[in-house]
This record gives structure tokens, sequence and C-alpha cells, in this order.
């Protein structure tokens, strides 16, 4: 198997964005229209932050209130695909430099893939 | 206000900011936070959250243009992300520090640079001709499509490159913003990279960048799903039907109409941080 280059990874990346943007947009619909399933209710106060809780900002509870089919969790649960797709990117760069030898950059787009993971665990408990 | 009016509302000025900010190439992030914050009255801090999930999408979605391209280049952008990714924890961190006062007229005072950046004409950069040794080590070099066959490329002043993007990133984190003119002044001006490489290759890096500080807004509950939904689609939506639609005649005017309704909400942003009003 030849070295694929610089240009392989960009099509299988092009293909992959496309991928995970197209299915968090929808799922992000489908939640919406829940949502507005009763469309007369007043917004929430927006003018006063208050955390909405471990049930819309942990990983844990976004997939607790998804199986409920909650319309907020089901919105939230495409937001979250949306944040993993510029993740999934840099995995395929991994695997890309790993298939180029380039070992330097696979050591690279790690770290990037080690600050990401850590930003995200935040969300995980 | 009933959540269909909110919604359909704040859904239609998504299209008309991802669309202006795909035109204009300004990015539609930029006016989503002042629009959701004086117009809306929502707290700051859900409307960076919005904002920075439609960070995403948009240059996710443009990137698809761009990597088919070939013009970005990976190396540079991959190696650049470890400075703007660690700028994006600090800025995020910052952003539960700092009151909702200071984020405003740090905010407007963002607004006004992008907005003066797309009037100014950056001179073309001339490579200084010396290979910089870092960016030997770390092949920071590329070719792009020119008029007579592919010029090579190669980084230059690497560590001030380095540092701007950390400020990059930092800025990212903070406002829920791609900083995509600050990241561009990076590699153009500093790293003196091809304007074209520059441009696609800090497209790339946004969504990184911005997923870097998403998991912390998550986390601490900036992410209001109900806000963030009709953003996100339109954003997204306005961005498609602009990187679409060619009106490459208008664009001059349009830009110096959206720079000036950007200025105007800068300095709206800062006065309404300063007077204690967000």
């Amino acid at each position: 198997m030849s070295k694929p280059t610089d240009q392989d990874v960009d099509i299988s990346v092009a293909a992959m964005l496309r991928f995970g943007i197209t299915l968090s947009a929808l799922v992000v619909l489908i939640g919406g229209a829940l949502y507005l399933r009763n469309p007369f209710v007043p917004i929430p106060n927006y003018h006063h932050f208050n955390s909405a809780g471990p049930s819309l900002s942990t990983i844990a509870g976004i997939f607790h209130g998804v199986v409920q089919l909650q319309p907020r969790s089901i919105i939230q649960f495409g937001l979250v695909l949306l944040i993993a797709t510029p993740v999934a990117r840099v995995v395929f760069c991994v695997v890309g430099f790993a298939r180029q030898r380039s070992l330097l950059y696979v050591g690279i787009s790690l770290f990037v893939l080690l600050i990401l993971t850590y930003s995200l665990s935040n969300g995980a408990h | 206000m009933s959540v269909l009016v909110f919604s359909s509302v704040l859904f239609a000025t998504s299209i008309a900011a991802g669309l202006l900010g795909a035109l204009t190439g300004l990015g539609g992030g930029v006016v989503i936070v002042p629009v959701l914050v004086l117009l809306f009255g929502v707290d700051i801090r859900y409307a960076i959250g919005a904002s920075l999930v439609s960070v995403i999408a948009t240059s996710s979605g443009a990137a698809i243009a761009y990597v088919r391209e070939g013009l970005s280049n990976i190396r540079i952008g991959m190696f650049l992300e470890v400075a703007t990714t660690l700028g994006a924890l600090l800025g995020a961190y910052l952003t539960a520090k700092i009151s909702g006062h200071w984020i405003a007229v740090i905010f407007g005072i963002v607004l006004l640079y992008s907005a003066l950046s797309s009037f100014r004409k950056w001179p073309s950069s001339i490579p200084v001709g010396h290979v910089n040794p870092l960016a030997r080590t770390l092949e920071l070099s590329g070719t792009y499509p020119g008029p007579d066959g592919p010029e090579p490329y190669t980084a230059e002043r690497v560590p001030l490159g380095f540092g701007i993007m950390f400020g990059a990133g930092t800025l990212s984190g903070l406002l829920g913003i791609g900083s995509g003119a600050v990241k561009v002044l990076a590699m153009d001006q500093a790293m003196k990279l091809p304007f074209k490489v520059s441009t696609t290759t800090s497209n790339f890096m946004i969504g990184v960048t911005a997923a870097a500080s998403a998991g912390i807004y998550l986390s601490r509950g900036y992410i209001d799903p109900t806000i963030a939904m009709p953003v996100m689609l339109g954003v997204l939506g306005g961005s498609l039907i602009g990187t679409h639609i060619l009106v490459k005649a208008r664009v001059k005017t349009l830009r110096s109409v959206f720079a000036v309704v950007i200025i105007a909400l800068g300095v709206e942003m800062i006065y309404s941080g300063i007077t204690g009003r967000i």
C-alpha cells in the first residue's frame, strides 16, 4: 500500500465533516420540532444566567434525556455531535499522519486531541 | 414572548447573520452575541454559548469546500492548534472569572478591530528569504497553485505566529467567536504565509479551537439548547446560502454596510458594559 498524500487525507476529512454536520443539524432539527410542539408557551427567563443543571450539561444527563425523548435533550445531543465533529477531524489527522509515517505530526495531533479530550471530559462528569 | 415567536425571530436573524458573515468573510458568530444581548436581552453567557456552537457549524461547513481545493495546510494548522486550543482553555476558564460587564467591553473592542481590519488593505506578504530552522524542523511549508504553476512557501517568525495564535484562542474561548481576523493576522502578517493559505487554514483551525472551549461551556451550562437551536440552524443555513450565491459585484458595498453595523454594535457593547446595563 502506498503512502497517502495530504490530498487523500483532505478528501476523507471533507466527507467526514459533511457527515458530522448533516447528522447534527438533523438531530437539532428533530429536537427543535419536538420543542415547538407547544408553540405558545412563554420563553424561559434568559435575562439571568442559571446553569441548566446536570440534565443538559453532562453527557450522561443528555443521554438520559434523549432516551426519554425530551426535546431539549435531543437538541443538546445534536449539539454534542456537532462539537464532536472537529474532534473526529483531529483523529482523522492522527491516522493520516501515522500512515504517512510522520511521527512528529502524530505527536502534535495527539497532543491537540489530549487538550480536546480534557475539555470534553469536563462535561462527562 | 412565546417560544415560537422567539425561535422564529432568532432563526431569521441568524440566517441574515450567517449570510452576511459568509459574504463578507467576517463570520456570522461575531454579530450573534451583540444581537442576542442587546436586542433579545439574553444573558451574555448564554449568548456566547450559542455563538460558539454556530461557529463550529459554519467553520466545518466552509472547510468542506476548502479542504477539497487543497489550499489549507494541515501541518501548519495542526501545529498552531496547539496554541489556539491551549488559549481556548484559558479563555473558557476566564469567562467564569471575569464579570459580564468586562466581557461586553472586550467583545466591543474585538468587534471594532474586526470591522476596521476588513477595511484595511494589508500589504502583500514579501518573504524575507532565509529559511527559519524551526519551520524546517516542523515541516511548516507547502506549495499553492500560483499563476505560473505551484509556488512554494515556508513559514517565518514561527514563535511570533504561535504567540498570536495563543491570543486568538484565548479570545475565542472568552467570547465564543472564531476570531478568524486574529488568526489570519498571525499567519498572513507574522508568518508571511500566502493570503489564501492563511484564510483557509484559519478556517480549518476555527472549528477545532471552538471545540476546545465548547466542552467547558457545556459543563458550565452556557449552552442552552433552546437558544442554540435557532442560532445554529440559522447561521449554518445562512452561511451555506452565502457561499453558494455569487454576488461578487455587490460584496464591497455589502462589506462596508456590514462593517458599519459591526462598529455600531461594538460601540453599544462597550457603552452597555461600562454603564453596567449588561
